[in-house]
């Protein structure tokens, strides 16, 4: 792999931009791998990634119905942030959120990432109450958060309307270390980086049925044939359920819509993502000067990739009032992923009844900001076997436990 | 917009008149059942991609709770039957059968 550097971009320049090299190498399926991970996605090349990086692991296949990152790595609104309450999750997303700071070094190739700080609003005392409770647990936690008045508010997002008439702001849960960072680019990297460790990334390749002997996972059945493994990996958000089913076995979890959508770019008026779960709505403004507005998801299970339009209403509402300057923008494009929710909001990683055969799901709406954390933990349970002390709480085991970790009310709605 | 009719009233209801109540005929577990039972009926669900039989809530009409047949591929409602019976009417499945030969059925 040849590096990219600005000496790179110096020498291209120079030659009409003719010794440019393909990313990854697209090729044929072999018979036979260690590790396959079905789903090239974020969480499926992060996990290769470190399988390769950490564990010396590299006769992997990474298998992918669609394009690479062509899910919901590619339809995430791309914020970064690792203020959870409960310990386990802020252990993983503080790991995500720490290694996305120096990928752009790790990967070789530049992701973007824009610490740029996030703030959650706090628009009625419950919620205030809430973010205390949150910095307080984040700073025994080590992640660095902050609770902050209305007026710092207004200084760091001035065209904020702090004095709303439904829910005016009351203070917000700051981390300054928290951002955004350019999503395609995460995928890509991470590509690249496995592709020049010699993984193979296979796209336009189905998996149409799991083989196993004695309970123990011996390979897949694909479009593109049948390819054997001793290790599967299953990493594939929304369709978690469907590939479960294939696999024998049940998922505590269900597929629904969630939206995004953008303007039309405009000079810079804001640098930090701000985030209001009490009106359903997170703005932040890409380089290009769009603004990126998240909203709710719908009450049903889902899987069209396209949400419902009140929600749209809902969501452009609760922004317009908190931000007037945009009322008169015109909204560019809308688009919907399928994010998998489990019950308790939290992810799945671990092992699965099936053996050698792991699982990650259940990422919900926290998918894009745990990629580097997820891949880690991932990496290291399909390693050795067993969870590591990142994904150990993480198990499918803690629905028959009653061994929760109850995010969905800490975090509200969006994640 | 999704638009069911409720089986009750008999309105043609938006999506925003009503609210979603998730997979319809779970298997319900009480005290003295296992662990596994209970994490059956707590949390798994099908989630199937394709037909699913789920529960709703007329919420700005009515208030009645009643069942619907929805395609989560294509959002393509199949029909709604009311709340009170612990399966899908053997009409519908056979209405959906014939639609789409392919499919399992209801189990």
């Amino acid at each position: 792999m040849r590096r990219y550097s600005a000496f790179a971009i110096a020498r291209e320049a120079a030659r009409y931009h003719t010794g440019w090299e393909r990313a990854w190498r697209s090729p044929k399926p072999k018979k036979k791998y260690d590790v396959v991970i079905v789903g090239a996605g974020g969480h499926g090349l992060a996990t290769a990634f470190y399988l390769g990086k950490n564990f010396g692991i590299t006769n992997v296949a990474i298998i992918e119905k669609g394009w690479l990152g062509g899910g919901n790595t590619g339809r995430n609104t791309t914020i970064i942030r690792s203020n959870y309450l409960q310990d386990p999750s802020a252990a993983i997303y503080e790991k995500a959120r720490s290694l996305y700071e120096t990928m752009s070094q790790d990967l070789n190739y530049n992701v973007m990432f824009s610490p740029r700080g996030v703030m959650m609003l706090a628009q009625t005392e419950h919620e205030v109450r809430g973010y205390e409770r949150t910095a307080h647990a984040n700073a025994l936690q080590g992640v660095k958060t902050e609770f902050i008045s209305p007026q710092r508010v207004k200084e760091l997002v001035p065209i904020m309307n702090i004095n709303g008439p439904r829910y005016p702001v009351l203070g917000a849960l700051w981390q300054e270390r928290a951002g955004t960072a350019r999503h395609d680019a995460v995928a890509w990297g991470y590509a690249r980086a496995c592709s020049d460790m010699g993984m193979d990334i296979i796209q336009k390749c189905e998996v149409t049925g799991v083989r196993s002997e004695n309970s123990v996972v011996t390979g897949v059945d694909t479009t593109l044939g049948q390819i054997d493994c001793d290790k599967l990996a299953m990493v594939v958000a929304g369709n978690a359920g469907h590939l479960a089913e294939m696999a024998g076995f049940r998922l505590p979890m269900e597929s629904v819509a969630l939206q995004a959508l953008v303007s039309e770019p405009i000079k810079p008026c804001i640098d930090v993502v701000v985030m209001a779960n009490t009106v359903h709505g997170y703005m932040s403004q890409s380089d290009k000067g769009e603004l990126v507005i998240g909203g709710g998801t719908d009450g049903f299970n889902n899987y069209t990739q396209r949400g419902s339009f009140h929600h749209v209403e809902e969501t452009v509402r609760a922004l317009v009032e908190t931000f007037p300057i945009i009322s008169r923008l015109k909204m560019l494009r809308q688009w919907g992923g399928i994010v998998d929710v489990t019950g308790d909001r939290s992810p799945i990683i671990g092992k699965t009844p099936l053996g050698n055969c792991f699982i990650n799901c259940g990422w919900g709406t926290g998918g894009f900001k745990s990629i580097p954390g997820s891949g880690w933990a991932m990496a290291e349970t399909v390693a050795k076997g067993e969870p590591g002390p990142l994904a150990g709480e993480f198990g499918l085991n803690r629905f028959t436990e009653g061994r929760f970790i109850d995010e969905s009310v800490a975090a509200g709605v969006a994640h | 917009m999704l638009i069911l009719e409720c089986p009750y009233c008999g309105v043609m209801a938006d999506e925003t008149d009503l609210h979603g109540g998730g997979e319809a005929h779970l298997k319900r577990f009480g005290p003295g059942s296992s662990d596994d039972e209970f994490e059956t009926y707590l949390f798994h669900r099908k989630n199937p991609k394709g037909v699913h039989f789920e529960r709703w809530r007329h919420v700005s009409g009515c208030g009645k709770w009643f069942h619907a047949a929805r395609n989560t591929m294509t959002l393509e409602v199949y029909g709604t039957y009311p709340a009170q019976t612990t399966e899908p009417p053997k009409e519908l499945v056979a209405k959906i059968k014939k639609k789409h030969p392919e499919w399992g059925g209801y189990e």
